[in-house]
């Protein structure tokens, strides 16, 4: 049977990676998982210079899933170059690193040093709803998103994914205003911006007041707007959101996406990345499906 | 090694009103240490993520391990519904624990702040030390009061006066006239800063355990942090990771 996908030219062993933010740069969750059984590792977001993030409480749990407003706290891509890249290149895995920034000027100084390094692809986070400049402004109206993918096009040297906010009107446009900027792939959806209050302190529950929703509750949302991308445009799809087993992985597959992202479900089993991937090959042997692409886009009706 | 596992419940009873005392049968009891924690998973899957608990004691020799929570919500309800014989999802075990071989023949307090008692319990049995324990509660409801006493001089003191010194371990300490050479601490915030202060004040090392907001418990998510004087080695931006670098900080190194 057949695991692999391809996107942009890189190969995959299976189509299983883990969602921006959620597994460090692999180190952590190298305790539970064969990183060599991944995908691909996507790793947190990481900008030119060290970011601190938010004050705490920076998350909170929610009917079926949790908010979250980090602030993309990261040490910067001369450490991650240094740290983080030589760790992950142990390991067969692909290494997609997730680049954020303020200015187009940040994003472009990131993937200036990113083109020289290792690594497999890059994923432009012009999608985070938790920091004040940069990211999700990128990501919401079609001429920036266009504007921020073709210079950081002009830059990289691997090929680049551009992840969407579902925070928009009208996902298929985003897709297509990404797809004619030169995108090679989009990744969708990151988080939806919700907010919780704590009725016995009455405050809000995140010191940042909002915050991403992640987790299972949000899945039935990213499944339409990866069925809506994917129907939008021609480059591959990166399905995430809410995704916890085989079932809801394969559910991204039939929907479109070329690969999926495992996000918010690491934090409720450390080992869940390598159940999904066994998962989907035993989905696949009980349906007789030789090859994994068999299932791409393979929803009717 | 951190591992997610199956445990299962040896015994459970609430000890004072809205406070669970649980002991649970986990291989995690051989090498945990005083003041890691554990999360239990609860199997309401509406409520997904773990929950951060401190490890109150150990009985290696029957491989049990004990805590001791008060319920705060629904996944804490849920675990005081537990009885002996179900089965709970754990990971562990977490975080540093209190650096105890430093006290070895010194004179310590060990400063417990009602759900921040009980770490002290497993800290004061390894502990050889000249340990003053000092426990902190809302009222006469104590718990674990008589398992310290094992170990130490117990000091008492309640919020509202009904049994002990009256406020918190800091009004205990000053009303019994006691010193030390080094502290251990584990409770609420305000009690923290407050012996952060004594301890700057006194020039004497205070370890102290944080408690944060968590997700992940093993250090990806950087839910957790704490302000910290050093930058730190994970972003090297003065945050710690409470679940990994901490819970328990030296209190000079964290701001808080």
């Amino acid at each position: 049977m057949n695991t692999k996908v391809t996107i942009a030219g890189v190969t995959f062993q299976n189509p299983v990676m883990t969602a921006s933010g959620t597994f460090g740069s692999g180190m952590e969750y190298s305790e539970f998982v064969d990183l060599n059984r991944l995908g691909a590792v996507v790793t947190k977001g990481v900008a030119n210079v060290p970011w601190p993030g938010n004050p705490t409480p920076r998350v909170a749990e929610v009917y079926g899933g949790m908010l979250n407003a980090i602030g993309l706290q990261n040490p910067g891509i001369d450490v991650f170059m240094e740290r983080d890249i030589p760790f992950l290149r142990q390991y067969r895995t692909k290494i997609i690193v997730n680049v954020c920034g303020k200015t187009v000027e940040d994003y472009i100084e990131v993937v200036e040093k990113l083109s020289d390094a290792d690594i497999d692809m890059m994923e432009i986070n012009v999608s985070c709803p938790n920091v004040k400049e940069g990211a999700i402004a990128f990501g919401q109206k079609t001429d920036a998103l266009f504007h921020i993918t073709s210079e950081v096009k002009k830059h990289a040297r691997q090929p680049i994914i551009m992840k969407l906010s579902p925070n928009v009107t009208d996902i298929a446009e985003m897709a297509r205003a990404a797809e004619a900027a030169g995108a090679d792939a989009v990744s969708l959806i990151n988080t939806i911006t919700g907010m919780k209050i704590d009725i016995h302190k009455k405050t809000f529950a995140l010191a940042n007041k909002t915050g991403g929703m992640s987790g299972p509750a949000i899945k039935p949302i990213a499944v339409r707007m990866v069925y809506q991308a994917a129907s939008a445009v021609k480059i591959p799809v990166i399905g995430m959101g809410g995704i916890s087993s085989a079932e809801d992985a394969i559910e991204f597959l039939l929907a479109g996406a070329t690969a999926v992202s495992v996000g918010a479900a690491n934090f409720i089993n450390p080992y869940v990345t390598e159940e999904i991937i066994s998962g989907i090959e035993e989905y696949m042997a009980e349906y007789h499906v030789e090859d994994v692409r068999e299932l791409i886009g393979a929803v009717h009706g | 090694m951190k591992k997610k596992m199956i445990a299962q419940v040896a015994a459970q009873k609430e000890t004072a009103p809205g406070i669970y005392d649980m002991w649970i049968a986990t291989e995690l009891a051989q090498d945990a240490l005083p003041g890691q924690f554990i999360c239990l998973y609860t199997k309401d899957k509406s409520a997904l993520l773990p929950r951060p608990i401190s490890i109150c004691e150990t009985d290696k020799e029957k491989g049990l391990m004990r805590i001791v929570y008060r319920i705060a919500g629904k996944g804490t309800r849920e675990f005081s519904s537990y009885r002996e014989g179900d089965f709970v999802d754990i990971l562990g075990n977490l975080g540093n624990g209190f650096p105890f071989e430093k006290a070895e023949g010194k004179k310590v307090f060990l400063m417990g702040g009602g759900i921040g008692i009980p770490p002290m319990l497993e800290l004061a049995k390894r502990m050889q030390a000249d340990k003053q324990i000092i426990v902190g509660y809302r009222d006469a409801n104590t718990f674990l009061k008589e398992d310290l006493e094992k170990y130490g001089k117990v000091y008492l003191a309640t919020e509202d006066g009904s049994a002990g010194s009256r406020g918190n371990v800091m009004d205990a300490i000053r009303e019994h006239g006691l010193q030390a050479d080094m502290i251990f601490a584990c409770g609420p915030m305000p009690m923290l800063r407050a012996i952060k202060r004594y301890a700057a004040e006194t020039g004497i090392p205070a370890y102290i355990s944080l408690e944060e907001r968590m997700a992940c418990g093993v250090g990806a998510c950087l839910g957790c942090v704490a302000k910290t004087k050093q930058v730190d080695a994970h972003s090297h931006v003065h945050n710690a990771r409470i679940c990994t670098d901490g819970p328990v900080f030296e209190a000079g190194e964290v701001d808080i």
